[in-house]
């Protein structure tokens, strides 16, 4: 058992779960690191915009302004009593150790104690044409608008399912972007069936209807239980139409010069994954997720995983789950804290609803698995290297490999740049579907380290916070 | 060359010159380099996998689909490098030669 002020502990991800589990650190006496990707704190969701820029909190989080504002303030608190390292990339984790490259700095840092938030991305389908020049991520598209007050393109049509389509193009709409379209795969009988465990938070509920009537009002065309079937547009200057069937059969062409594509979130599982942790299949989310009591203790003892990137269950969870797991890092490691059985209690109460408002959302907002096995063959499904569904599904015929990282090893589909963020589980589902086997039998892709590309040449610095003195060592990975 | 991304907010902040395959455009203090390429044309480099261009997908540094190469053959995550005053960027490997290779930093 350390002593408190001796207890090493790493958060990693300064988004909601992040702040609200150094906070808690904090307030037990302890001095965590914060290690995070971003150069702001407040995670994707409440991402921060450059210091120089004026937009104010209602502008920039509409329905959010207050959580937002809160989670800047109390971490802007915390600053002086925290060790945070933004900028930071955690590429690797080994048996209490973290490895972190910043720039083309490398450290390690040991912990006692890591609790990861990683957060979450989007969840990707493939339609042909998604791989041109022009298509993004939801996420992404809200990024470019949050962060940077632009929009992707002078006419954008959102596309997939879940509660971004929705906000994104709203907080578009709002922002004097023109949205095209809003073209979502689920169905409104879908949405009707959720309810008994979407009124479970009628908040956030009763948000989602006004981003609705949002649209409405700027005349928005909202089509519901679509399907897609192409981004159209030139390999040259990119996209230029997006088509989908609609429900009543017919096909709908939408002219536009950018697409934004969900499909609701998938947890980055990856640090977690290096650091040992369990997975298990979830079949209701069909993605394989790390094992998490419910008071984010990992299978690793002394790992505590909270937020989107445990189970997706939104922003205000993951701050109720960051508070939860660091009170269960601090009773592990034998440190009283006054309230802290009440507050574990409370939490947990709270935590049970939003539980099943995200199962509620899943329902409402399915992951359309179907689609992967009508994917036409010439479907970029890797838009990393540009590998088709055909030779995803020739690789699944001809060698047998129906287990994903054999698959991945015969058609390189996992093995891109973005070591298969986004198409893990398409590629997953195609194979499934190929093969005619549970998806999952598929399996999984394993984590690899680096968990992102790293520069040519990483120089190591001390191990101390500060200093970045040190022998100069070149570290080769190949990418 | 048209702009992909249209700037809605935000106006009037300072601006600074880079340079674009050999060309000068103009950056606004704060845009990311990927803003910044992609408020004055419509892609940001040649896949090397089909002949088409990529313009970036997530702009949260999950995706990599972002990376350019810079003049001095650098290769830098446009999405989460901040645009600088005389960055000179090249986005078409046809242009880029032999400079291309990338070269150890430091």
């Amino acid at each position: 058992m350390a002593a408190r002020a001796e207890l090493k502990v790493i958060v990693i991800g300064a988004g909601p779960a992040g702040v609200r589990a150094a906070q808690t650190l904090v307030a037990a006496g302890l001095r965590p690191i914060v290690v995070d990707e971003g150069r702001r704190d407040g995670g994707q969701i409440y991402r921060r915009q450059p210091e120089s820029f004026k937009r104010g909190y209602e502008t920039l989080y509409g329905t959010e302004a207050a959580p937002a504002a809160a989670l800047h303030r109390d971490f802007d608190a915390l600053r002086s009593h925290i060790d945070y390292l933004p900028d930071t990339l955690v590429w690797n984790v080994t048996p209490k150790a973290v490895h972190l490259a910043s720039g083309t700095r490398y450290r390690e840092l040991a912990f006692d104690a890591l609790i990861v938030c990683s957060g979450a991305t989007d969840r990707l389908m493939p339609v042909p044409g998604w791989h041109l020049a022009g298509a993004y991520s939801l996420g992404g598209a809200q990024v470019a608008l949050k962060s940077q007050g632009c929009a992707i393109g002078a006419r954008t049509v959102m596309m997939g399912t879940g509660p971004l389509l929705y906000l994104v193009a709203a907080q578009y709409v709002k922002a004097g972007a023109t949205v095209s379209a809003v073209l979502d795969t689920s169905t409104f009988g879908q949405r009707v069936r959720a309810l008994p465990d979407l009124l479970q938070v009628p908040a956030t509920l009763r948000k989602g209807v006004a981003l609705l009537r949002t649209l409405r009002r700027a005349g928005v065309p909202v089509h519901r239980g679509v399907t897609p079937l192409a981004i159209d547009g030139t390999p040259e200057h990119g996209v230029e139409a997006v088509r989908v069937k609609l429900a009543s059969g017919s096909e709908l062409r939408v002219a536009c010069d950018a697409v934004a594509l969900g499909y609701h979130l998938r947890s980055e599982t990856q640090i977690a994954d290096l650091a040992g942790c369990a997975f298990h299949f979830d079949p209701a989310a069909r993605q394989w997720l790390p094992e998490v009591d419910q008071d984010g203790r990992s299978s690793v003892a002394g790992v505590y995983l909270a937020g989107d990137g445990a189970r997706v269950r939104g922003a205000d969870a993951a701050e109720r789950a960051g508070r939860l797991a660091a009170l269960s890092a601090l009773q592990d490691a034998g440190v009283a804290t006054p309230d802290a059985q009440a507050d574990a209690a409370r939490l947990r109460g709270e935590l049970a609803r939003y539980t099943r408002f995200a199962q509620g959302l899943r329902q409402a907002f399915p992951w359309p698995a179907h689609f992967a096995a009508a994917l036409p063959d010439h479907t970029v499904v890797c838009r990393c290297e540009s590998i088709t569904a055909g030779e995803l599904r020739r690789v699944v015929r001809e060698t047998g490999a129906t287990e994903a990282n054999r698959a991945k090893a015969f058609s390189r589909v996992g093995m891109g740049r973005c070591q298969g963020r986004f198409c893990a589980h398409a590629g997953a589902e195609v194979i499934a579907a190929e093969a005619r086997v549970p998806l999952e039998a598929v399996g999984r892709l394993r984590g690899q380290a680096p968990v992102k590309p790293l520069p040519m040449a990483l120089s190591a610095a001390a191990s101390g916070i500060d200093e970045a003195q040190g022998a100069c060592c070149a570290k080769e990975f190949s990418v | 060359m048209s702009a992909r991304f249209v700037r809605v907010a935000e106006a009037g902040r300072p601006t600074f010159n880079i340079v674009i395959d050999g060309r000068v455009a103009q950056a606004a203090e704060g845009d990311t380099l990927m803003v910044a390429l992609l408020a004055a044309q419509d892609a940001l480099r040649d896949c090397e996998f089909d002949e088409g261009r990529r313009a970036g997908f997530c702009l949260m540094g999950a995706c990599q689909d972002c990376w350019v190469w810079t003049a001095q053959g650098e290769r830098v995550r446009a999405c989460t490098t901040p645009a600088a005053p005389g960055m000179s960027i090249v986005t078409r490997n046809a242009l880029a030669g032999e400079s291309l290779w990338p070269r150890a930093q430091n």
